[in-house]
Parts: C-alpha cells; structure tokens; sequence
C-alpha cells in the first residue's frame, strides 16, 4: 500500500499550461453565455466548469498521482451528490396535479408573513 | 503519543503517516462536497422553478467583478500549487513568495466580494423585510453607481420579467438567498483557508517545510483547490443566468 | 473449561491506561483513544438521562385520556426534546463514539486511531453543541418535533429552534469527524496479518456506519444550516410565502435522517456479530456475507429517504420507486439476521449477559424490521402513518435493537475496559427486566397505532387508556432495567472482581493485551496469522481442540461463574 504512494512532484510546466487553460476557460464561459443557445446555455456553462473543475482536480490536487483508492473516494462523493441531486429532481419532475399540469408550476402566493425568532 | 522529529507517535513511517494524512483530507473533501451539495440542490429547484426571478436577480449582479474574483482565484490556485512544489523540492525561500502570493489573492477575492455585498445592501436586494426588487429602477437617485444605460436596460428586464411573474418580487428573495447562502459559505470557507495559509506562512519563515516533510502545504492546498472549485460552479451558476437577453 | 474457582486468579495490571497519569488536564487533554471513548460514556450517559426524562414525561402525561398534567404546547415540547436529546446525543454517539473509539484500534493492532488530537476535537464538539441544546432547553425548548418540519420551524413557532438547530448543527461536526476518523485507520493502521477478510465484524460494521456518517451527515448540516437562516435573517428556501418549498425541507433532512438510522444500528449489529460467535462457540456463519451486507445497507440506506414523505405530497411516481427501494434495503438486513441464527445452529451455547442482550436484540430487531415493511408499503402507510405504529416500530429497532447491541457490548467489552467483571446474575436479571418492561412499554403501542391513535397528540380517545397505561407501566420496569446496569457497572469498575486479560474466553485481538490495556495497547505491536472468530485454532488463548481443526467440541466461554 506504501509503495505505491512516492511523492510524485508535478512540474511548473504543467501547472503553468493548466493555468492558462483555466483563464482561457473562464473567458469561453463568459462569451457562452452571451450567446443564445435556449436551454442549453445551462448544459454548456456546466460543462464547461466541470471541465475546469477537472483540470483543477487532476493536476493541482494530483489526483492524476494519487493510488487507485484515493481516486475511489473522490468518484464515491461526486456520485454522491449526483444522488442527492437526481433522486430529489425525480420527485419534483413527476408532479402531476389533478388537471394534469406538470412541473414547473407557478404558484401566485401573495400572503405576507410575520418573522419569529 | 510521542513524536520524534516529523513523525506521530501513532505511526511506523512518514510514509504511513503522508497517506493517511492525505487519505483523511480527501474524506473531508467528500463531506464539504455533499456540504455544499445540499444548497446546490435548493437552487437548482428553485432555478427551475422560478425561472424568471433567478434571471432577474443574476442580471443585477456585477458580469466583471464575477469574472475578476474568478480570475483571481484560479490564479491563487496557481500559486498554491506553486507553493506544494516549492515545498517538495526544498526551495524554502520561494515557499513563502508562493504563500503571500496565495493569500493576497485572496484578499483581493474578499475586497471584491465586499464591495459586492455592500452594494446589494444599498439597493435592498437582501432577503427579508425591505427586500424589494424594483428599488434601483424606482428610485434610480438612490443607486448613483449604475449609470443611465444600464438602468433602462433593467427597468425593461425588470418589466418582462414582472409580466412573466407577477409575484417576482417574493420569488427573486428566493434568488438572493441562494447568492448569499452559496456566496457567504464560501466566503466562510475561505476566511477558514486564509487562516490556515497564514499560519501555514509564519511556520515557512522558520524554514519548516522541505521534501521530507511538506504534508501540511500539501493539505491546506487540497482544501484550497476544493474552495477554488466551488467557486468555478458558483460563478456560472450565479452570474451567468440567461446573460444573452 | 472453568478453572478460576481454584487458581488465585488473575492479577489486576500495574500500569494500564487509566492510571498511566493522573489529575484533570490528563483526562480533559488527552489524547489515547481509550480515555476518550470513557469521556464519551460520561456524557452520553448524561444525555440519555436527559431523554429519558423527556420520555418519563411523556408517559406520565398520557396516563388519562385528557392528558395528565401538561398542555398541548409543553406536550410539544417533551416529544421534541425526547427525540433530539435522544438520536443526536445518545443513539448515534453511543456505540461508535464509546465502543468503537474504545476497541477499534485495539482490534486492529494499532497504538491508537490515525488522529488522536481529531478525536478529542470530537468530542469537545459534541460537548458544544449539547451545551447549545441545554440552551434551547433553558430557554424552554422546542415544540416542532425533532424533525424541525417548516415553515413551523423557521417561522411560525415560538420557542427556541435556533439555539436547538445549531446544538444539532455542531455535533454534526463530532460525528463526521469521528467517521473520518475510523475509516482512515481502518484503512491505513492495520497490523501486520491484518487483511480486511480477517477484521472482525465489529471493524466492518464501523466501516459502514463511518461511510454514512461521511456522506450523510453534511447534508443535514446544510440543511439545519438553511433553516437557522431563514429563521434568523429571513431566506426562504422552506417558506411557501416566499414562493420556497417545505417538502424541499424534508427532502433534504431526511436524505441524512434516514442513513442515520442505520448509524445507530449497524454499530449495534457489529456487536452483536462479535458477540454471538463468542457464546456459542462457534465461527459466525457467512462471514463475506454479513461484512457485504454492511455495506450494502450503508448504501441501499441512501436511496430510500422519501418513505418519510408518503404522506406529505411528494409525487406518486417518487413514492413507487422508494417504496420498492425501502423493501430491497431490508434484504441485507434479514441476510444478517439468518446468519446470525445459523451461527447459533450446533454452537455450544452459554447465556452470559452479553448474549442475553443479543437473544433480545434477535427477537426485537426481527419485529422492529419486519413492521418497518408495512411502513414501506404505500397502501398500508396511508392507514399507519403518524400514528403509534411507527412510534412503536422505530423504538424496537432503537431501543430493542440498537441500545440492546449498546448494552451487550458494554457488558462484554467492561472487562477489557476496566479489568473487573460486572456481577453477572444482578446482570441477568437486569437484562430480563429490560426485556419485560422493553416489550410492556412498546408491543401495546402497535396496536393502538393500527386502532388509529395519532402520534404527537397531547390526548387520545378514552377507549384507547388501557393500552396507554399499560405502556407507561412497562415504561417504570424499563427504567429499572437501565438503572440496575448504570449502578452495577459503576460499582465492578472499582469492586468487580479481576478480570485477566480474556476471561470469556474470545478470539479478538483486543484480548491478546492486558485488561485495562496500555497506554499503547500493545508492547509489541501484533502479527496476526489467523482467521476471525476461530474458536478451534487459537492455542494461543487456550482454544486449541485434542480432536483438531473441524472438531466440533470446544470449550464453553465462562463469565464470573
């Protein structure tokens, strides 16, 4: 289990071309988002910062170097929050009230509220 | 226990004690994962929901101060990174250059994060009781710093979206939470990390760190990175909601 | 075969780690795992009496059909507070925080976990936020159920959700931290010989339980976190005049609350998988199994959440999928349940205390899990919902299974922690009376839930008395039956008689080391060749058979005869 983990040092090279394709990035995610793409701006930004995210992941955090365990745990909580995420949305997407409306409803509530502490 | 030099009394080797280290933090990495996954979710309902009113509310945010913090931070990452590898090759020297650049990055987030948040509160878009949408349109005197263009722009967005939702003004509260809660979480984490980095700064000017010994970088720079990419999610998320009207 | 009548005995250990240093600061500030898990018996003790007069409250009251001696809104209050004391400050400590903090080192042949100074963190957090909680009962406690649904919770009630929130908020941190804890020693602190296929069961059930402790606890940190939010500066994710959702609320609690359930049982299972082997002498049946099993209900565990929900106006089709979800995770709960009785099948069997505590926690966690499918299935939870069945469906899986596992294990395990044995008929009988009054209290209150009395109601229809009294009756005879252990144990850690260093004997390695162990466990660390649970292999403890391997006739284990 030991012998696997020698220190793995990453270069300033990497680091440097990773740098540079993250500010590019940032910069492609802002132009995206100026362009009309109707509902797949939202697949487009988090595509591209999931993209970012794995750069940073990867390369800055070394998961590229690190022993096949670590990289479980890592797969292990982004599967996780997937979980939480589609689970709850599952519910939300197969509400069909009694005239057949389907998600997502509008609500007008125009009540107002008094605040306890 | 007891330590001899670098090693905890618990452990056999450095080498045992280097892979739980790392092996804890990524554990911990998990749980702020499905930490802020769990306001990652009240969003993306909300989101989905009342479309409009997040439209809204992600217009009224500054496009170049987002961009700036998100610059800012990648960068800062940049440099803690440099800072792991300063320490593993024993450049004991350029370990501190690399932590003060690190940490003055940061500060730079926390002043452009400030006076984003003060300008909110001037244009009470703060959830609660004097939240109100329309106060800037409205009362375009009482926001000097938007200036003449961008106002009408907004007094139209503002016009489509109330005729889209009439009740925006309760349903962009949801919006604002959602800023300030993600926003503010984050902001918490980083204060939390910029603390670290300063006590991770005064032990590198006595030289501390070095290629036998340079896990605590390496681990104030896991949590680092994992505040850097909680930002990256943040920041389309937040300030990029339907920008192409 | 009982030779301590006639030898002198044992010798209690000179140095161990209950007198390595002396005075308070070597207690408040230490760091071996061992003192820790004893701070931990301190206050989780302190807490559980705190629920149980919460409980005691409730029981009194409901003595008459109007309700004997509090309103409708203190009712609240005794319900809530009985629920919060008792899941976050007893139940999910109680056996990893104490047991496991206490025995998973020793198990695996290691001086101590892999961040001590972490673990007194711990429980320093816990200590805070149950001092938050103290607050919110000082400032009169909290009537919205433990549950904390809103918007009742974050904006319409009047009492002290906030300070109660971040009590729960806080010992949050202690368990995640605890969870860490465990599943990096586990992985990175074996000894030499230690393969995972040779860990006990107790090791495993920890495993799992840290891997929902992990995942599932900063879920509802956010959660109460949100909550404390929207009830202090006024956010409104949960509040539908805001346009917010409740059931988003209740989504979100109840993906940690439902894991969490299973972190206060699987501990309990693992003790119950060390102890049955122990007293039938016998190696536990399916051993793969049972750890996959673990783990496979930490898993299935966090795909089921929404069977709190039926009822609250999630969707039909939702519902379907986790209701059939909510049958499929009882699959490797019964798994274990089989093996555990097929263990007993052609053991030598002894009814030491600690088996007692597992024949009940048998029979009791069958029926507790068995009515959990009526719950699951959507038809029938329309009838049963919010009434007494499920009350009396989640205490005998809490309290007749998992603090029957508690008190199994403590039995068990107080010889190695103090190095004197408990009294043992005293013991028995106290466990008999658990048992008695465990079932007074509880079987009658399925029945006035399928008869339709609502859970949470101050009063009840008058034809429901008889049952209610009952229950309360058993509830005095239960007290007795924790009561007698708490005085006991306390005396024998100090009177008992010695105990030597594995008087059951069994086959662990927590009892290759002295009792009390030392500071460091062990003087040489352990290099373990043999399989778990090999009553026949083990000449090293006196368990090798003149007929040899496969030979069926083994000593029986022996307590204080």
């Amino acid at each position: 289990m030991s012998d696997e983990h020698a220190e793995h040092v990453v270069p300033p090279g990497v680091y440097a071309i990773i740098i540079l394709s993250l500010l590019t990035l940032t910069l492609l995610t802002v132009a995206a988002a100026f362009v009309n793409m109707g509902r797949f701006n939202i697949v487009a930004a988090l595509g591209i910062a999931t993209l970012k995210a794995t750069l940073v992941v990867l390369f800055f955090m070394h998961a590229k170097y690190v022993p096949k365990r670590t990289k479980l745990v890592i797969v292990a909580g982004i599967f996780w929050l997937a979980l939480l995420l589609f689970m709850t949305m599952s519910d939300y997407i197969s509400r069909v009230d009694y005239r057949g409306v389907r998600f997502p409803m509008t609500q007008n509530i125009t009540f107002s509220v008094e605040q306890n502490v | 226990m007891h330590r001899t030099g670098a090693l905890f009394g618990q452990f056999k080797t450095l080498e045992q004690q280097k892979d739980t280290a790392t092996l804890g933090m990524w554990i911990f990495l998990v749980t702020e994962v499905m930490f802020f996954g769990g306001i990652m979710l009240a969003y993306t309902i909300n989101r989905h929901i009342y479309f409009h009113a997040f439209a809204m509310g992600s217009n009224t945010l500054s496009l170049t101060a987002g961009t700036c913090n998100t610059l800012v931070l990648l960068a800062s990452s940049f440099t803690m990174a440099m800072g792991v590898w300063s320490a593993q090759t024993s450049r004991k020297k350029w370990v501190t250059i690399f932590l003060t650049l690190t940490i003055v990055l940061g500060f730079v987030f926390f002043s452009i994060k400030y006076l984003e948040y003060s300008q909110k509160f001037h244009h009470h878009l703060v959830p609660g009781r004097n939240f109100n949408i329309s106060y800037c349109v409205d009362n375009p005197s009482a926001c000097p710093d938007i200036d003449a263009a961008d106002m009408a722009k907004e007094r139209e967005e503002l016009k489509a979206a109330f005729a889209a939702d009439p009740d925006l003004n309760a349903h962009a509260q949801l919006y604002y939470s959602a800023y300030f809660g993600m926003t503010g979480l984050h902001a918490l984490h980083m204060v939390i990390g910029a603390g670290l980095l300063f006590w991770l700064l005064k032990e590198s000017f006595s030289g501390r760190f070095d290629a036998e010994w340079n896990t605590p970088v390496d681990m104030v720079g896991l949590y680092w990175h994992f505040v850097d990419i909680v930002w990256i999610y943040l920041f389309p998320l937040l300030y990029l909601i339907d920008r192409h009207k | 075969m009982n030779t301590q009548g006639t030898a002198p005995g044992p010798k209690f250990p000179e140095k161990n780690y209950l007198n390595a240093t002396y005075g308070m600061r070597s207690w408040l500030l230490t760091t071996d795992h061992k003192r820790i898990a004893l701070l931990y018996l301190a206050s989780v003790t302190f807490f559980f009496f705190v629920g149980g007069f919460f409980a005691m409250m409730i029981r009194l009251h409901l003595l008459t059909p109007n309700g004997l001696m509090l309103t409708a809104d203190q009712y609240n209050r005794m319900f809530t507070m009985h629920g919060v004391v008792m899941i976050f400050f007893f139940l999910i400590p109680s056996i990893p925080a104490i047991l496991g903090n206490f025995l998973i080192p020793l198990m695996i042949g290691a001086k101590d976990l892999a961040f001590p100074k972490i673990n007194l963190l711990s429980w320093y957090i816990y200590i805070v936020g149950g001092c938050f909680t103290l607050w919110a009962l000082a400032s009169g406690g909290v009537d919205t159920g433990w549950t904390f649904y809103t918007p009742l919770s974050t904006v319409y009630s009047n009492s002290a959700v906030a300070p109660a929130v971040m009590g729960v908020f806080i010992t949050g941190f202690s368990s995640i931290l605890t969870g860490l804890n465990f599943l990096v020693t586990i992985h990175t602190m074996r000894a030499p010989g230690m393969t995972w296929f040779r860990l006990p069961l107790f090791v495993w059930a920890h495993y799992a339980t840290s891997i929902v402790m992990i995942l599932g606890t900063p879920v509802v940190a956010i959660t109460l976190a949100l909550a404390a939010m929207e009830r202090i500066f006024g956010l409104g994710f949960f509040n539908p005049a805001m346009g917010g959702d409740p059931i988003l609320f209740q989504h979100l609690f109840w993906f940690y609350s439902h894991p969490a359930v299973y972190i206060m049982i699987l501990p309990a299972m693992g003790v119950i998988s060390e102890l049955i082997p122990t007293f039938a002498r016998k190696k536990l049946f399916g051993y793969h199994f049972v750890a996959a099993a673990s783990l496979s209900i930490a898993v299935i565990g966090f795909l089921v959440w929404t069977h709190h929900m039926f009822l609250t106006g999630q969707a039909t089709y939702a519902a379907v999928a986790f209701s059939f979800l909510t049958f499929l995770v009882a699959i490797p709960s019964a798994v274990k349940v089989f093996n555990w009785t097929a263990t007993l099948f052609g053991g030598s069997i002894s009814f030491d205390t600690p088996m007692l505590y597992a024949f009940g926690f048998l029979g009791l966690f069958l029926v507790g899990g068995l009515t959990g499918l009526f719950l699951g299935c959507l038809g029938t939870d329309i009838n049963i919902h919010d009434t007494y069945f499920v009350v009396a469906h989640f205490h005998y899986i809490m309290v007749g299974g998992a603090v029957m596992g508690y008190l199994g294990g403590l039995h068990f395990w107080w010889p190695k922690m103090t190095g004197r044995m408990y009294p043992e008929w005293l013991a028995r009988i106290a466990a008999f009376t658990l048992f008695i009054g465990f079932n007074f209290t509880f079987f009658p209150q399925f029945l006035l839930g399928i008869m339709g009395m609502p859970r949470r109601y101050h009063v009840y229809p008058p034809e429901f008395q008889v049952y209610n009294v009952m229950s309360t009756a058993g509830a005095s005879i239960l007290a007795i039956g924790y009561l007698l252990p708490m005085i006991y144990l306390t005396w024998a850690a100090f009177y008992g008689k010695v105990a030597g260093e594995n008087p059951w004997p069994a086959t662990g390695l927590e009892w290759k080391t002295q009792s009390p162990p030392l500071t460091e466990n062990f003087e040489v660390t352990p290099v373990v060749t043999w399989e778990a649970y090999d009553f026949h292999n083990r000449p090293d403890l006196g368990l090798d058979v003149p007929g040899g391997h496969g030979s069926r006739i083994v000593a029986p284990a022996h307590g204080d005869d």
